[in-house]
């Protein structure tokens, strides 16, 4: 055996060590992977907003269903991102610290949003809320509108994001497991501010990470809005519906330019991922370590 | 007699962890329960910590009805195997947690809550250490700060499952034998968990053997080695004796 191994030395390499070859043509791949599919849409959208000028960019958003479909898209995210944390943090709590029956079809259920196309999603609420659908009366004699108004808008977002936020809480609690919350109450904390002390603290940087990328969603949700929202200008539009209107009215400057906007906030989100990632390497590290 | 145990059981679904189980300590006693893995010593001692609930039993501790008591008023010190620190927190805040989550009147002052955090750190000698985070301490550092975790809220019953399972064998010997000397000093009631006789039998008053969610013996040590109860306490204690030096290899 000894003899046979010291024949061939040359070709004896760590298993860990690849072939230069290799190493190069996949490191070319991914690049040109990420600048053809990602960085060239992005340019795009920008240089496109910018080919008139700046200053037509800057018309386009300062117009009146423009600023309507920015303060509409604020708003809904607004609302439909806290609403997501609560049900989130309540639904990851359950399937982590407790054990009961039914758990698995929660944990299925919690990502039926992600694989249920948004329109059908969209179509769902449709059916419920709409004129024809199963409470279409006694909204109408309320005189409450659902569909084709703000509340349909935040709750097809709520749906489409509400995985966001449990399914980055759930393997988190569940590795943490209920140690710290049982030391914490044999040590004399009640249920709640174990939860405040201790459980939220523990998760708050898997928290937050959740936040933001449901944020980001929530912002740019096209295909369950659309059916809800009714595409009334200046009312119901919310920024992806208003970049599709202008879209098809041949106005690319506006379109573009909207779209810009909606890439700089998902821009801003993980620039404020990184930069929390960065400021607080040391606290994370921490948390997940033990 | 300041603790007495009396017929608790509990199952887990179908599986039974404890069939009525049953002893009585004196105060100041420090009770060892010993027996193999599932024999249902830690679901007793979560039971005793109000961590789990008994189906059935009663346990009687300085007068109280313990198992009425919910799990944060019965001023019982928990001491997890794998410690179960704050990881978020550091050294001092870990220590403070129990006198920190008092209600506003029962609160010591800011002062107060510092100065005890001290005593405990002199006490478990980690000594400057207050600022570091658990997961830059070592395991026996850990361990300590669990303990004094445990003793800040001034416990009646100290409750530890494991205490040193995780440690290596040098470390091991000597923080049970600071273990004891600190359970002499502070005058606690003390029970407990661990699979190893050499350890039980060298640390604990009391022992109680355990198997199949039933004590098989509870008595002193000398009692049990000189008068093993039943063949099952006869055969743990010959191939306990017989396997310790494997067991201590395979733990590195």
């Amino acid at each position: 055996m000894k003899r046979e191994m010291s024949v061939f030395p040359s070709r004896v390499r760590a298993a860990t060590d690849d072939p230069p070859l290799a190493r190069i043509v996949l490191t070319f791949v991914a690049i040109t992977f990420i600048a053809l599919f990602l960085l060239l849409p992005l340019f795009t959208v920008f240089s496109e907003a910018l080919a008139q000028g700046i200053a037509a960019a800057l018309a386009a958003l300062d117009e009146t269903d423009a600023i309507a479909a920015i303060k509409l898209t604020l708003l809904v995210a607004a609302i439909a991102v806290p609403m997501n944390v609560v049900f989130g943090l309540a639904a990851s709590w359950a399937v982590a610290k407790f054990d009961f029956c039914g758990k698995s079809f929660l944990v299925t259920l919690i990502d039926l949003p992600f694989s249920v196309s948004p329109v059908v999603s969209g179509l769902i609420y449709v059916l419920i809320f709409g004129l024809q659908g199963w409470f279409g009366a006694t909204l109408r004699d309320w005189d409450f509108k659902v569909i084709f108004a703000l509340p349909g808008i935040v709750l097809a977002t709520m749906f489409v994001t509400f995985p966001f936020v449990a399914r980055e809480l759930v393997p988190l609690m569940t590795d943490q497991g209920r140690d710290e919350e049982e030391a914490a109450v044999s040590l004399g904390a009640s249920g709640w501010s174990a939860f405040w002390r201790v459980t939220l603290p523990n998760i708050k940087w898997g928290l937050l990470y959740g936040v933001l990328l449901c944020n980001a969603r929530a912002m740019g949700e096209f295909g369950a809005v659309s059916v809800v929202s009714g595409h009334i200008r200046g009312l119901t539009n919310t920024m992806p519906l208003h970049v599709e209107a202008l879209y098809n009215d041949y106005q690319f400057v506006g379109a573009f330019a909207v779209a810009s906007l909606l890439a700089l906030l998902a821009l801003v989100t993980l620039t404020l991922k990184s930069i929390l990632e960065w400021r607080f390497a040391d606290e994370i590290a921490a948390s997940h370590r033990h | 007699m300041s603790l007495v145990v009396e017929s608790v059981a509990k199952s887990f679904g179908h599986f039974p962890a404890l069939n009525g189980v049953g002893f009585s300590a004196p105060k100041g006693a420090f009770v060892a329960l010993l027996g193999p893995s599932g024999s249902g010593k830690t679901t007793l001692l979560r039971i005793l910590g109000g961590l789990e609930v008994a189906d059935v039993g009663h346990v009687a501790f300085e007068g109280d009805d313990l198992l009425a008591l919910p799990a944060r008023e019965r001023r019982a010190g928990f001491v997890f195997q794998q410690y179960a620190l704050f990881r978020h927190m550091t050294v001092a805040k870990n220590i403070a947690f129990g006198l920190s989550v008092r209600p506003r009147r029962l609160r010591p002052p800011r002062a107060e809550i510092i100065r005890r955090v001290h005593e405990l750190l002199s006490l478990v000698q980690l000594d400057g250490l207050e600022e570091r985070y658990p997961s830059q301490l070592s395991g026996g550092q850990r361990q300590r700060v669990a303990l004094a975790r445990a003793l800040a809220i001034e416990p009646r019953l100290l409750l530890l499952d494991e205490p040193f399972g995780a440690l290596d064998a040098k470390v091991r010997k000597d923080l049970r034998q600071w273990l004891r000397g600190l359970h002499d000093r502070m005058g606690l009631t003390t029970i407990f968990v661990t699979h190893d006789q050499e350890e039980a039998f060298a640390l604990a008053d009391f022992v109680a053997i355990m198997n199949k969610g039933e004590i098989e013996q509870f008595g002193t040590p000398d009692e049990i080695r000189s008068a093993p109860a039943s063949a099952f306490v006869k055969d743990f204690l010959g191939v306990q004796a017989y396997m310790l030096p494997r067991i201590g290899l395979a733990r590195r």
